[in-house]
């Protein structure tokens, strides 16, 4: 069926009640006004309870499929530098990413508390293809709940996504080798900073954006200068000290970063400082750690660092042998320590 | 960044560390064993692991990690008070965040606000006076805790609500004072310690005068210390070089902060709203005379103890943690018997692996775990051996 085969319905409320969730007139209101019309492809347009995919299409891309999920509870909805909408894109088209894959088709999922405004809804689906579109991506399918006040907080998103990996790109988190070179695309702890400063609880004011963005490009960059990459993470909740952590764990190898070539902006180290906070452990939604084999590490920050996504690339630090399992943090100060997990939640609902 | 970065200055470290160095040949009793040197307030446990000080230092300084973290000597039957008020259907109740996590003896305050509770964490004792203003109709309990560093804000948010007129609102007063307790380390037999680094923010409100009895009384040096990497390290310094000299008093290092006479009207806003508790219990230390303050009769309609019925019990801390010793620098944190196998940040059972501020906390996250355990394993070997 073509898109234009069938007459849009059109939505006229200004917020959301259960009735839009009923399966009713109201819902298909909501769907072709608010969803069909914006995410438009032909893919989604014919409402059908799946997307369908032609096999030997995506086959061209490379041999493996690679398939994900996130669902996002932030708080709150709109925050500096992005939204839950661009936030559930961007999220997943980065799980992928770092997977080595290219991102091609999103679900999105909505669970939205009855009382909504319309107008809200908009915003965040318009985020949604616009970042659907620079990721080049498309959401192709969907589902929308309408829960009872107090079921659900506003808004909650989910996306799945698949993608496919190009034959000859085999990244994993336990190929980490000694000698190797850890590299970040830029500063740390923006997102984190920026929903503690939007939340306003503390009364700090500051100009500090979430760093939410795509990193597919970036990433697909990276992997034409060295295919032979180990392994690349986007530093989400739990931050830069998770990741190493996760690397060193699954690879046996000690990493040891330098404080000091670590890069975190002015307003979140004081912050940072202000609060208590690490911005080793502060959320990021569009930070990515990679290992490179040490003789190609200036390489690829040679690249990154032409690449917008990867401006303020850094060397951070390096892999070695032991101890086997550790992340060591050569304080600026002079001395050592060791950088382990987070334990319990920095900050809640976060992304 | 200005300020801050001055006071973290790789450099003067390392002409600090010469300093600390060059007073080895003066110091003669270090040929009998280590100088153990305590640093009492949490604050600079942390700092002392964040910037990893200790492996800057020679071996013959042993650091000993005191009970200053209010949050760590918490015993299990103030939390299990908490916990009773919290799941009260009446009652908001409000703590700082990091006391949601220590363990009562059946939950904690995390525990009990999943099952329901209406628990807010707060930034301020001013946040929930004003919880209190927009919830006239519910009880709001504010978890006072801290040692005289947090007491004055608390006193002045007392004496607010009692100017308002704001009857729904009450203390849970956990205060605890720093003077007893140093004491209560000092009389302990068997107490080692050389030499002190007093609490910087404690000292900014009580000033120099009450820390006199650890160098007059007890001939221990003592220096107010503050909580920049640079403040401990020429701290430590002025410490030994007092032990060099000969002499025993209370140096200031923290002038930038901290006035002789200390803070006058947070110490009005104190003697006016709380008096010395008989004792206080302690986690890890046990009861402690004179070591807690509660509300004074006058201001009853805001002393939550006094208003609502609590359980009141005494739990008796379990029997194979050694935060006691650990405290006193009889053992380190790691040679405890439960160090980082059924004692660690997630499932704490003693005070020190409560908050990060701790000492055992401390070595965990900040220390070479498998290292650490396999030092232990090999001592336990050779004294059964």
């Amino acid at each position: 069926m073509s898109t234009s085969s069938r007459v849009r319905r059109t939505l006229s409320s200004e917020i959301i009640t259960l009735a839009h969730g009923s399966g009713g007139k109201a819902m298909r209101d909501l769907i072709d006004d608010v969803f069909v019309s914006v995410f438009d492809n032909d893919y989604l347009s014919p409402l059908e309870d799946q997307a369908r995919f032609d096999l030997s299409a995506l086959s061209a891309y490379g041999d493996r499929l690679a398939f994900t999920t996130d669902s996002y509870v932030v708080d709150p909805l709109f925050f500096p530098g992005g939204d839950i909408g661009k936030l559930a894109v961007t999220g997943t088209v980065n799980d992928l990413a770092v997977g080595g894959a290219k991102p091609l088709y999103l679900t999105c999922s909505m669970i939205i508390e009855e009382g909504l405004a319309v107008s809200e809804l908009r915003r965040v689906v318009h985020s949604m293809k616009i970042a659907a579109d620079e990721a080049g991506v498309v959401i192709v399918t969907g589902d929308t709940k309408v829960v009872q006040r107090g079921a659900a907080d506003k808004l909650f998103i989910n996306t799945a996504g698949v993608g496919v990996i190009a034959s000859g790109i085999n990244m994993s988190t336990n190929s980490a080798q000694p000698g190797d070179a850890v590299i970040i695309n830029g500063y740390v702890g923006d997102h984190g900073a920026a929903i503690v400063d939007a939340r306003g609880e503390m009364a700090l004011e500051n100009s500090i954006e979430s760093d939410c963005q795509t990193l597919n490009e970036l990433i697909d960059a990276m992997l034409k200068i060295c295919p032979q990459a180990r392994c690349i993470r986007d530093a989400t909740r739990g931050g830069v000290a998770t990741v190493l952590n996760e690397f060193a764990e699954a690879s046996s190898v000690a990493i040891t970063i330098n404080e000091t070539s670590v890069p975190v902006r002015h307003e979140v180290r004081g912050m940072c400082e202000i609060l208590g906070l690490d911005p080793l452990y502060l959320a990021n939604e569009g930070k990515l750690l990679a290992i490179i084999p040490g003789d190609r590490a200036d390489e690829v920050l040679k690249g990154m660092l032409q690449h917008p996504a990867g401006q303020h690339s850094a060397i951070i630090g390096y892999v070695s042998e032991q101890p086997a399992g550790r992340v060591i943090l050569q304080t600026g100060f002079g001395g050592n320590r060791i950088i382990d997990m987070l334990v319990g939640e920095q900050l809640p609902r976060i992304c | 960044m200005k300020y801050v970065d001055e006071f973290r200055d790789p450099e003067k470290a390392k002409v600090l560390i010469a300093k600390i160095n060059a007073l080895y040949e003066q110091i003669p009793q270090i040929a009998i064993r280590p100088l153990q040197l305590m640093e009492f307030c949490g604050g600079h446990t942390h700092t002392i692991f964040r910037y990893g000080i200790e492996p800057m230092l020679p071996d013959w300084i042993e650091l000993i990690h005191g009970p200053g973290c209010p949050v760590c000597v918490l015993p299990m039957g103030r939390v299990d008070d908490c916990v009773a008020l919290a799941e009260r259907p009446d009652v908001i109740f409000t703590t700082f965040g990091d006391a949601m996590r220590v363990p009562g003896s059946k939950k904690s305050l995390l525990q009990a606000k999943a099952e329901g509770a209406d628990i807010r964490m707060v930034y301020s004792p001013l946040d929930s006076l004003e919880l209190a203003r927009k919830n006239p109709d519910r009880q709001v309990i504010f978890f006072a805790l801290g040692f005289e560093t947090t007491m004055p804000s608390t006193a002045l948010t007392v004496l607010q609500a009692k100017n308002e007129g704001l009857d729904n609102f009450s203390l849970f007063c956990n205060h605890i004072t720093t003077v007893p307790t140093i004491k209560a380390i000092l009389d302990s037999p068997d107490m080692k310690i050389d030499g002190f680094l007093a609490p910087g923010h404690v000292s900014m409100v009580v000033g120099e005068q009450p820390f006199h009895f650890v160098s007059d009384a007890y001939d221990k040096p003592i220096v107010i210390t503050g909580f920049e990497p640079l403040d401990i390290l020429q701290s430590i310094w002025m410490v030994l070089k007092q032990i060099a000299e000969n002499r025993c008093e209370v140096e200031n290092q923290y002038a930038r902060i901290v006035p002789p006479a200390g803070n006058e009207p947070g110490l009005k806003a104190i003697e006016k709203v709380f008096e010395i508790r008989e004792f206080f219990e302690w986690r890890g230390l046990g009861s402690i005379d004179h070591s807690g303050v509660k509300m004074r009769n006058e201001f009853a309609r805001f002393d939550a103890e006094q208003k609502f019925s609590i359980p009141n019990l005494k739990i008796a801390d379990p029997k194979s943690c050694q935060c006691g010793e650990v405290l006193k620098g009889v053992i380190r944190p790691w040679e405890c018997k439960v160090f980082g196998g059924s004692c660690t940040p997630e499932t704490p059972m003693g005070a020190l692996m409560v908050s990060t501020e701790g000492a055992c906390a401390a070595y965990y996250n900040f220390g070479n775990l498998p290292e650490l355990l396999s030092k232990r394993d090999q001592q336990n070997k050779e004294n059964t051996a």
